[in-house]
C-alpha cells in the first residue's frame, strides 16, 4: 500500500486536529470542520482531508465527496492574490464574459486554477453587491470596477514586484 | 392502524409504512429501481431519487414517490393510472438517455434491473438525445467498476458505508459529473475496499460486476500441456443451482461435480477437504493459545479470531492494524487447499507446479484478490492461479452446452476430494466455528461428543454469542456476519471488554451463502435461509461429520505434514498480516 507522503509540519496536523476536536469530533460536523480548516490553509489537499476523516471518523470517500460536492471548498490552493470575476446577472450583461477570457489568456489559467508560480488563481463568484460598478473584479481585498477587456493587463500589472 | 385504498383494493397499515410498502402487503409490486430492502438484515435504501416509482394520489397535485411517501388515512392511490404511466416512461427514457446501448454485451444482461423494467415498461424508444455521462473504466484484482452505467442508485453506497462500515465508496462531485467513486477518485486498489462484493451483489446494473476469469479458464482446459485441478467451496453447491432455475436451497453438488468434470477438468476435488485442513490448524491453534491463556501466559491475546474470509482479513488489516495479532494464522480453506496441491498432490502426480493450474469456485470475488496476494506464491507462481465466482461457473456451463438440470450425480476425486459435514458448514455464518468446536471438544476432553449439533451457534442474527461447554471449562463463543458487526466485535477488544474467548466473523451478511459472487438474490433474502437450510442438510447428511476424522486430512498428516502446527504445517498453511493503514507522514 503506497503511503501518502504529505509535506504537512507537525504544528499544522495539531492544528486540524485542535479544529476538530472544537467540534467534538463530531461526524455530523463535517461540513464545519472543513469550513475552518480551509480558513486556516486556504484549501484542503487530499492530506489535509485524510487528517480530518481519521479524526472524527468518517470515510476519507465521503469526506472528499463533501468537499467535491459544495463549490466553496477547494483542492487547489489559491495564489497569493487570488482573481475573482463577478458573473452575476448584471456584471454578465455588462461584459463580465470577455474580461474573464481576457484573465485567462493574460494568466494563461483556467477558472479553479492557479499560476505555476503560485501568485495568481483565478475563480468566479456571484455578485458582489456593487452592480452598479458592473463589471466588477475583485483581486484580494481591493474592488475594481467597470473593468473592461482592455483593462485586464493593467489591473495585474498592479501586482508586479 | 390507518385505512387507506391502492388501486380499488383497501388495505391497513401501521402508521410510518410507505406506500411502496403498503403496496407490497396486497401483492401490487409498483416498479423501483434505487429502492432496496433487506429486511432480515434491516438495510434499507430509499433515497427517493430513481423517481419510477411514483404513483398517483388523489388530491395532491404532483405525483408521489411511492418508497417515500408515507401512508396516510383515508389516502386513495393510482399506481398505473395513466398519467403514472406515461410519467414512469418519461422517467425511464430520461434515466436511460444517459445509459450506454451495449446490452448485448454487457456483463449484467439478463440480471440487469434497469433492462427488466425497461422491458416491462414496454420501452421502445428514447427521444431524448443529449450528453452521455462518461467514465474511465476502473478495474481492480477482484471488481470492475463502469461507472458510465451508474444510474446513481446509491445501493452500493449504503452497502459499502452502513452495512459493511468499509467505507471505499461515496458520492462525489455534482449534478452531471456526480459519480459513486474512492477517495480522492483513485482506482478501487488504491482504497480501502476488501472486495466483499456486496456492492455487485445490490448493483441493479452493470455498473460493477466481477473480474471475468472464465476466458482464461478456457485456454488453460484446452492446453494439452498443463494438469487443471479445480476445488469448488461449500457454498457454491447450495446456490448453482438457482441459475438454472431450480428452487433456492436446492443442493447440486453431485450435478457440479459431473459438470465440472464435462467441462474438462482433470480432477474435481473439495474445498471442504482443505476446510476440514483448515479446523484441524485453527482448532489446534485455539486449544493452544487457550490452554496457554488459562495457564496465566500474559503473551497470548484472546479472542481468536477466523480468518477463512478475505474481505475480513483484508478490513482488518486497513482498519485495525493494531489488532493484526489476534486473528488466527492459518490461512483460508482455498489458499491451503492451494498450497498442499502444488506441493503434496504436484509430487504425487510428478507434475511441476507451474504446469498444474489451481482454479477455485467460489460464492465470493474477494477470492480473486485472495489468490493475488504474493505471500501466496512460490517464485511467481501462486498457490491459486484464479477464481471464479458461482455466477461465471454457471454461465460457463451455460456457454458449453450443458443441460445441468439433467446431469447425474457424480463424486468427488481423491485425495483432495474427501471432506467431511464440518467443512459443509463452512459456508454459513457460524459454520467454520462450529466445525472448530466439534474437533477441538474431542481433542481437548478426548471425549466422544454425544451430539455435534450445536444449534446454539446457528441463525441469521448479525451478532450472536453463545457459551459452549467443554467437560467443565465454558468457552464464550461469539459470531459476526457483515462487517459492521463485525467492526462491533472489534471495538471491543480493542477497548478490553471483550468477553469472548474465540470468534467467528464473515465479511458477507449470512457468510459465503451470501457472497459477493454468488447468483443474484435480487432482493430476496429468503433465499439466502434456503442456502443455508440445504447447507445444515448435506451436512446432517455426511457419514463423518468432524474433521478430524476425514481420513484422507489423516493420510496427509501421516504421509507429509506431521501433525497440525509441525513446522511444514507452518510453512504451508499458515500466513501472516500486513499493516495497511495510510501512514500519513509528517515533515
Amino acid at each position: 500500500m503506497s503511503s501518502i507522503k504529505v509535506k504537512l509540519k507537525e504544528k499544522d496536523v495539531q492544528q486540524i486536529k485542535d479544529i476538530c476536536k472544537s467540534f467534538g469530533n463530531n461526524p455530523g460536523e463535517l461540513i464545519n470542520v472543513l469550513h475552518k480548516v480551509q480558513g486556516v490553509f486556504g484549501y484542503l489537499p487530499a492530506e489535509v482531508q485524510e487528517i480530518v476523516a481519521q479524526e472524527i471518523h468518517v470515510s476519507v470517500a465521503k469526506v472528499y465527496g463533501v468537499v467535491t460536492f459544495y463549490s466553496f471548498f477547494t483542492m487547489i490552493p489559491k495564489g497569493k492574490y487570488p482573481v475573482s470575476v463577478c458573473t452575476g446577472t448584471a456584471c454578465y450583461v455588462r461584459g463580465a464574459e470577455k474580461v474573464l477570457e481576457e484573465f485567462k489568456k493574460e494568466l494563461g489559467i483556467k477558472v479553479g486554477e492557479s499560476t505555476p508560480d503560485g501568485k495568481f488563481s483565478l475563480t468566479c463568484l456571484r455578485c458582489v453587491g456593487a452592480c452598479g460598478l458592473a463589471p466588477v473584479v475583485m483581486v484580494g481585498n481591493k474592488t475594481y470596477g467597470r473593468v473592461s477587456p482592455d483593462g485586464v493587463k493593467n489591473i495585474l500589472k498592479e501586482f508586479d514586484a | 392502524m390507518i385505512k387507506l385504498i391502492i388501486d380499488k383494493k383497501t388495505v391497513e397499515v401501521n402508521p410510518g409504512t410507505t406506500i411502496l410498502q403498503a403496496a407490497d402487503q396486497i401483492g401490487i409490486h409498483i416498479p423501483r429501481l434505487c429502492y432496496m430492502n433487506l429486511g432480515d438484515f434491516n438495510i434499507e435504501n430509499k433515497p427517493g431519487g430513481c423517481r419510477v416509482c411514483v404513483v398517483e394520489v388523489e388530491g395532491r397535485r404532483n405525483l408521489a414517490p411511492a418508497c417515500a411517501t408515507d401512508c396516510t388515512e383515508g389516502m386513495v392511490v393510482h399506481t398505473h393510472s395513466i398519467r403514472v404511466l406515461n410519467a414512469r416512461k418519461t422517467i425511464m427514457q430520461l434515466i436511460l438517455s444517459d445509459h450506454p446501448f451495449d446490452c448485448l454485451v454487457c456483463a449484467k444482461s439478463g440480471n440487469c434491473e434497469l433492462q427488466d423494467l425497461a422491458q416491462k415498461m414496454g420501452i421502445r424508444d428514447i427521444p431524448y438525445k443529449g450528453e452521455q455521462s462518461t467514465y474511465r473504466e476502473d478495474t481492480s484484482p477482484a471488481i470492475i467498476r463502469e461507472m458510465d452505467k451508474c444510474i446513481m442508485c446509491r445501493r452500493c453506497e449504503v452497502m459499502c458505508n452502513e452495512v459493511q462500515t468499509v467505507g471505499a465508496l461515496s458520492a462525489v462531485n455534482r449534478g452531471f459529473m456526480s459519480v459513486v467513486a474512492p477517495a480522492f477518485e483513485m482506482n478501487l486498489d488504491h482504497s480501502v475496499c476488501t472486495y466483499c462484493g456486496q456492492c455487485v451483489n445490490v448493483c441493479p446494473t452493470g455498473a460493477l460486476t466481477e473480474v471475468d476469469h472464465t476466458n482464461q479458464l478456457i485456454n488453460d482446459l484446452a492446453d494439452p500441456n498443463k494438469t487443471v485441478v479445480v476445488q469448488t467451496a461449500p457454498a457454491v453447491r447450495a446456490a448453482l443451482g438457482e441459475a438454472f432455475g431450480m428452487k433456492p436451497g436446492t443442493l447440486v453438488t453431485g450435478k457440479m461435480v459431473t459438470a465440472l468434470r464435462e467441462l474438462g477438468f482433470n480432477y474435481v476435488f473439495d474445498t471442504d477437504f482443505a476446510a476440514d485442513l483448515t479446523i484441524m490448524e485453527e482448532g489446534t491453534e485455539l486449544l493452544d493459545r487457550l490452554t496457554r491463556h488459562l495457564n496465566g501466559d500474559k503473551n497470548i491475546k484472546l479472542p481468536i479470531l477466523t480468518s477463512c474470509c478475505p474481505a475480513w482479513v483484508k478490513f482488518f488489516e486497513h482498519q485495525f492494524p493494531e489488532l493484526k495479532d489476534i486473528p488466527s494464522t492459518a490461512r483460508s480453506p482455498q489458499q491451503m487447499f492451494g498450497s498442499i496441491a502444488k506441493s503434496y498432490f504436484a509430487e504425487k502426480l510428478k507434475v511441476d507446479r507451474k504446469k498444474l493450474v489451481v482454479v477455485s469456485i467460489m460464492p465470493c470475488v474477494a477470492k480473486k484478490y485472495e489468490c493475488s496476494r504474493t505471500e501466496f506464491s512460490t517464485d511467481g507462481n501462486p498457490d491459486v492461479d484464479y477464481s471464479i465466482s458461482t455466477r461465471e461457473l454457471a454461465q460457463l456451463i451455460k456457454r458449453a452446452n450443458i443441460d445441468f438440470t439433467s446431469l447425474p450425480d457424480q463424486e468427488f476425486d481423491q485425495p483432495l476430494g474427501e471432506s467431511t459435514g464440518a467443512a459443509v458448514i463452512f459456508g454459513t455464518t457460524g459454520g467454520v466455528i462450529e466445525a472448530a468446536i466439534r474437533t477441538a471438544y474431542e481433542l481437548h476432553t478426548g471425549k466422544t461428543l454425544q451430539k455435534v449439533d450445536f444449534e446454539q451457534l446457528r441463525g441469521m442474527e448479525g451478532i450472536r454469542s453463545a457459551k459452549v461447554d467443554f467437560d467443565g471449562l465454558e468457552l464464550n463463543i461469539g459470531i459476526a456476519h457483515g462487517l459492521g458487526n463485525a467492526r462491533k466485535l472489534l471495538e471491543e477488544i480493542k477497548e478490553g471488554k471483550s468477553q469472548y474467548h474465540a470468534i467467528e466473523i464473515m465479511a458477507c451478511p449470512g457468510g459465503c451463502i451470501g457472497g459477493g459472487g454468488q447468483p443474484y438474490i435480487h432482493g430476496d433474502t429468503s433465499i439466502l435461509k434456503a442456502r443455508q437450510r440445504a447447507i445444515y442438510a448435506e451436512d446432517a447428511g455426511k457419514t463423518i461429520r468432524k474433521s478430524h476424522e476425514n481420513p484422507y486430512i489423516i493420510r496427509l498428516y501421516e504421509e507429509y505434514l506431521g501433525k497440525p502446527l509441525s513446522e511444514k504445517s507452518h510453512h504451508l498453511l499458515h500466513t501472516h498480516y500486513f499493516d495497511r493503514k495510510k501512514e500519513i507522514t509528517i515533515e
